[in-house]
């Protein structure tokens, strides 16, 4: 298999004296503290990134798609113009395709988790959540990366957000503030369930009536009262009404509060029952 | 340092309503080389990953160097390092990745992350595998790179969980070479095993594992002795002589002969505690007494009792048929 490997490794293995003059046992570092933890974990992510640069090809290729897709798709019926229809969907899809994104933290914890890895990681002495948010943090970079990408094909096709780079920004940062959030939630199902299939399959029953059953398609008014009450209780409808709101330029604080609140919620309830369950798995 | 390296009392692990671990006591002191010796699924990778705080015992306690696993976990976690059954490295990252990545969770500044991630490298023969991702990698250096990544701060107690298992006979070797030196330095090993020869090897007491329990414990030279340290496998020319053999192998060797499916075949265990001769000469001894009694022998070995010979010797039962977990 990796016979030359392995002779060259051989010839190089190293004497007892060798390998006993790195057996220290000088005074310890002080253990990093639960942000230098995490940070570090969020290294690691980067260089997985690094290591399968094919991993941003959900990122970038899928967000483009969706928005296109949908542009042209609904925006001639819809809004008379697919011009007119995108200044009313891009912020949507926006929020459509990170949140989707959102559950490969899932996916990915899963398979990590299987591996041996995970063993070594647990039984370091550092904040037990560190290796969890760190990773997430890692996947923050991808969900700036799929906005951005994003924002970019909207501002080709013709969406001129009214609320400016600032707005546009603002709109971006909360996106990724409730994703990091929301991540929580598969990182549960990550640690909960069996195998990737499974937290695939959980994730999509999930996102797929959250997404399409808001705001982000169609004003809710033309939706039957049944439907509008989901709607109007969902999430997603919240994220979507705020992020529209920043890039438009007139500041619907009320929306964003809210969706400060849901975030703060999502990490003070799905945070500790990951952690339950990473520290029993 | 007075306490044990390992203490437990009463352990137990159930998996729905398998009992993987049914009340184990060790008793580990510091500075050695302890083997856990069992077949698959015999409740060997339950204990350690118990002892390394990575599952929670269902009963009895367990303390390591007098701290309990469950109550000063993180104090347990400062002092030990596992090398776990499969590589307990990130095999997307490459071996310097690897070695700074975990020198930083373990408080070292970023220069001296670097430094101590290159001396190690150099010191397990992987410089030049420093920049491959660890999937590149072949069993042995995976082994080595996992060794390394458990000693970058030098533990109190190191666990290996099956260390060479699957590995070729040279890089088996190494690992045994560097587990020497490891405890040389003052480090306890615990280690789990498969191959009784290892444990004899490398184990100043060794416990065996079958069905979540210890049947039997100490030192290998104790453990051979009661089930004799050698297995004698003969194979005849005529397979109508062999009833006159297994009566003169009994009387020489003085232990039970097994005969085989294959009609020309005979096995019996050597060196028995009680006699007063070693394996060798025993088997040496029976061979004569065959060929004086004109038994023609085509194939006459003297081996290391098996795993299976040790359990079938302190079970009375060969090894179960066990799905690995």
């Amino acid at each position: 298999m990796t016979a030359t490997t392995e002779a060259t490794a051989a010839a190089s293995m190293p004497s007892a004296e060798t390998l006993g003059a790195v057996l220290t046992r000088e005074e310890r570092p002080r253990r990093p503290s639960a942000l230098a933890a995490s940070l570090t974990f969020g290294w690691r992510a980067m260089l997985k990134i690094k290591h399968v640069p094919e991993q941003l090809f959900d990122v970038t290729a899928f967000p483009i798609i969706m928005t296109l897709m949908f542009t042209y798709l609904f925006g001639g019926a819809l809004a008379g113009s697919t011009r007119d229809y995108l200044q009313f969907l891009l912020p949507g899809i926006m929020v459509t395709s990170v949140v989707m994104i959102t559950m490969y933290t899932g996916v990915g914890l899963n398979t990590d988790i299987e591996k041996g890895v995970f063993d070594r990681f647990r039984t370091l002495p550092v904040w037990r959540p560190a290796a969890l948010v760190g990773m997430i943090l890692g996947d923050v970079l991808r969900y700036v990366l799929a906005a951005t990408t994003i924002m970019l094909v909207g501002l080709i096709l013709g969406f001129r957000p009214a609320g400016g780079v600032l707005g546009v920004l603002a709109g971006i940062g909360l996106l990724v503030l409730f994703s990091f959030a929301f991540s929580w939630i598969w990182t549960m199902f990550g640690l909960f369930l069996r195998s990737e299939k499974s937290v695939m399959g959980v994730s999509m029953l999930v996102l797929f009536p959250l997404t399409f059953l808001s705001n982000v398609f169609v004003d809710p008014g033309t939706m039957p009262g049944w439907l509008q009450a989901f709607v109007k209780v969902n999430p997603i409808t919240h994220v979507v009404a705020a992020v529209r709101s920043l890039m438009a330029g007139d500041r619907n604080t009320t929306e964003t509060i809210w969706v400060l609140a849901a975030s703060a919620v999502l990490v003070l309830i799905f945070g500790p029952l990951t952690m339950r369950l990473y520290n029993r798995k | 340092m007075s306490a044990p390296a390992i203490e437990t009392n009463g352990l137990v692990k159930t998996f729905k309503d398998n009992r993987a671990v049914d009340g184990v006591d060790l008793t580990v002191p510091p500075g050695t080389v302890y083997g856990l010796l069992g077949p698959n699924g015999a409740g060997k990778t339950t204990v350690v990953r118990m002892l390394a705080t990575l599952l929670r015992p269902d009963g009895g306690e367990a303390r390591v160097f007098g701290h309990d696993v469950v109550r000063e976990a993180d104090t347990v976690r400062s002092r030990v390092s596992l090398t776990g059954q499969y590589a307990s490295v990130d095999e997307d990252l490459t071996g310097t990745e690897n070695l700074v990545l975990l020198a930083r969770l373990l408080g070292h500044g970023k220069r001296a992350a670097r430094d101590r991630a290159a001396q190690l490298l150099e010191a397990f023969g992987l410089t030049e595998a420093a920049a491959r991702q660890v999937k590149k990698y072949s069993g042995g250096m995976r082994r080595r790179i996992d060794i390394a990544a458990s000693i970058l701060n030098t533990p109190d107690l190191l666990f290996l969980d099956e260390p060479t298992t699957g590995l070729d006979p040279r890089s088996r070797n190494q690992v045994w070479d560097i587990i020497r030196v490891v405890v040389a330095h003052g480090t306890t090993v615990l280690l789990t095993t498969q191959y009784l020869d290892e444990a004899d090897r490398l184990a100043g007491r060794i416990a065996v594992i079958d069905h979540g329990r210890v049947i039997a414990e100490g030192t290998p030279g104790s453990l051979k002795a009661s089930i004799g340290s050698g297995t004698v496998h003969v194979r005849l020319r005529d397979g109508a002589q062999r009833p006159e053999a297994v009566r003169l192998l009994a009387a020489v060797l003085g232990t039970d002969v097994q005969t085989e499916a294959d009609p020309v075949a005979l096995t019996a265990r050597a060196g028995v505690e009680g006699s007063d001769r070693g394996a060798a000469e025993q088997a040496s001894r029976a061979l004569a007494a065959l060929a004086e009694a004109g038994i023609v022998v085509d194939d006459f070995s003297l081996g290391q009792p098996s795993l299976d010979e040790v359990f079938l010797a302190l079970t009375d039962r060969p090894i179960p048929e066990e799905v690995p977990a």
